[in-house]
């Protein structure tokens, strides 16, 4: 059922509102990623990483171009597709119903898609994300950022997907808990052959988690390089290489030298 | 010379139903006119720990201090007219998010004249000319365009220079900066340090950095506080950070994902109940 996990964007286009005031958010955007394969999506606010991941999840109906997940086409709106693709939100305080306790979130997706034995999956997924049974009955407000954040991506584990749209999965924690679900990402990934689609402003975090990565700035792709290429600070374009720079820390000439990209 | 600000003891605590409850817990440190970081996860105590600087807690906040004084005023006993005749004039607090310390219906040019009018004491034309001066500084394109604009009209990394224009112009002897640019994009985060960096090094202001941030506080900053549950565990140059002793602060540093490393798992940090008093 859950496909191949295998994705492919061919010359994306989303806009957003008419005429003069419309904003091009994502402009010609291509990228595949082969099944089980970690791919990040690194840029600056406003470089269109999330509306591409968005489009890809089903959230955004009003694109150009081709998308597919396991050889569906996304903007066919199948059935299907929830099955094969989930998504984990930056922020857990945000992404969970604060009223519903982690068992209803768990089991909702079972209920949509008509899936029994809901009590064995719920558990199954809480051990999974390394939340014990004990967690299953509380309400995210009795929950710290790292656990919801468990519960968030043991929600999109439900429908045993082969692919994890994640956006921005830690930027809302603090460092040592940030660690702790990387770590529980990788394990995933490894355990169950996940196609990982990883969306970040941090590039110490996709070199971490992927093998290749995209970078994008003002809804283009500037380039796209294996993540060894990014360790040995061999990026080909200028854009990238001030990213890198940016990212190492504060330096007092790197910081008189950089120039806009806008 | 004796030290812009000296802090001896620090404590604030707030009552729960079960008893107080202590989340800053003897802190105690001298500034000169020099880039202090102070860094901790979410609830080390930070935080509190710069607003009680300017005495600005919640109201069931209990602060106590056997020392807590500004350039030879002790803010302890100051008067809440001494304490704001400091605050945004000789000393500025900068914070995380600009949608809740801008106000959303004044042109934010406007708020930045204001506050150069009310601190600096200049007339409503040179301190529109200040205010223009400021946004230009924060690297602003169009200062005319966004002196205009109102606080909904701008985005958060430019709400965010906006809010650091505003405390810096008045020009103050001390900065408390709480994690001033964790919501820029690094590029702009880099430009807005430069500027900070400048006023520090050209006009000898003080700096108090808090940040979650250990890289970004190592490369900035000149010495480092690490402060776990209310204290501060360790106390370094910022330069010799990856030098640390104390558990915590290793632990921290080796939980980061770097860009050159290509561990597969990443140590996390088992918290020993002795870090608490240790």
């Amino acid at each position: 059922m859950s496909g191949d996990g295998s994705v492919t964007v061919r010359d994306l286009s989303v806009r957003f509102g008419r005429g003069s005031q419309a904003v091009h958010a994502v402009r010609g955007v291509s990228f595949s990623v082969a099944p089980g394969e970690s791919f990040g999506l690194v840029g600056e606010s406003g470089s269109g990483k999330s509306t591409v991941l968005r489009v890809l999840a089903g959230l955004n109906q009003d694109w150009q171009g081709t998308a597919t997940i396991s050889g569906l086409d996304v903007a066919s709106g199948d059935r299907r597709l929830p099955r094969i693709a989930q998504m984990v939100f930056q922020d857990p305080y945000a992404s969970l119903h604060p009223r519903h306790t982690v068992d209803r979130t768990l089991a909702e997706p079972l209920a949509i898609h008509g899936i029994g034995d809901a009590s064995r999956r719920v558990e199954q997924a809480l051990m999974a994300v390394g939340l014990g049974p004990g967690f299953r009955f509380r309400y995210p407000n009795q929950l710290s950022g790292g656990q919801r954040q468990r519960v968030a991506i043991a929600r999109a584990l439900m429908l045993e997907p082969s692919v994890l749209l994640l956006d921005e999965p830690t930027s809302a924690l603090d460092v040592s808990v940030q660690a702790e679900i990387l770590n529980l990402l990788h394990r995933l990934r490894r355990e169950r052959g996940l196609t990982m689609l990883l969306v970040s402003h941090n590039l110490a975090v996709i070199a971490h988690m992927c093998d290749r990565l995209a970078v994008m700035n003002r809804g283009a792709i500037v380039e796209e390089m294996a993540v060894a290429a990014l360790r040995r600070g061999e990026p080909r374009e200028a854009y990238t290489r001030q990213l890198l720079l940016a990212s190492l820390g504060y330096d007092r000439a790197v910081a008189a030298s950089m120039v806009s990209y806008d | 010379m004796t030290p812009l600000l000296e802090i001896e003891d620090l404590r604030v605590s707030f009552p729960t139903p079960t008893g107080p409850f202590d989340a800053v817990r003897g802190v105690s440190f001298s500034l000169g006119r020099e880039r202090l970081g102070i860094v901790g996860e979410s609830g080390s105590g930070k935080s509190l720990t710069g607003r009680s600087i300017l005495r600005l807690l919640p109201a069931n906040a209990a602060l106590s201090a056997r020392r807590l004084t500004f350039d030879g005023t002790d803010l302890l006993s100051a008067p809440t007219r001494t304490l704001r005749a400091l605050r945004g004039s000789r000393i500025g607090l900068v914070l995380q998010d600009p949608k809740y310390s801008l106000n959303p219906v004044m042109r934010v040019g406007e708020q930045i004249a204001e506050a150069a009018r009310i601190h600096g004491g200049v007339s409503a034309a040179e301190a529109r000319r200040r205010a223009l001066a400021m946004l230009e500084a924060v690297r602003i394109r169009d200062p005319e365009r966004v002196f205009g604009l109102y606080p909904h009209e701008v985005s958060g990394g430019m709400g965010q220079r906006i809010m650091i224009a505003m405390m810096l112009v008045p020009e103050p002897d001390l900065l408390i900066a709480d994690e001033p640019t964790s919501a820029l994009d690094v590029t702009v985060q880099m430009q807005v340090l430069a500027i900070l960096d400048d006023l520090v090094a050209r006009r000898g202001m003080g700096l108090i950095f808090i940040s979650h941030d250990l890289d970004l506080v190592s490369s900035f900053c000149d010495r480092v506080l690490v402060m776990y549950a209310g204290r501060v565990v360790e106390e370094r140059n910022a330069r010799d950070l990856a030098g640390a002793t104390h558990p915590y602060t290793r632990g921290l540093l080796q939980s980061l994902p770097r860009i050159d490393d290509e561990r597969a798992e990443l140590p996390t940090l088992s918290r020993d109940p002795a870090w608490r008093d240790g």
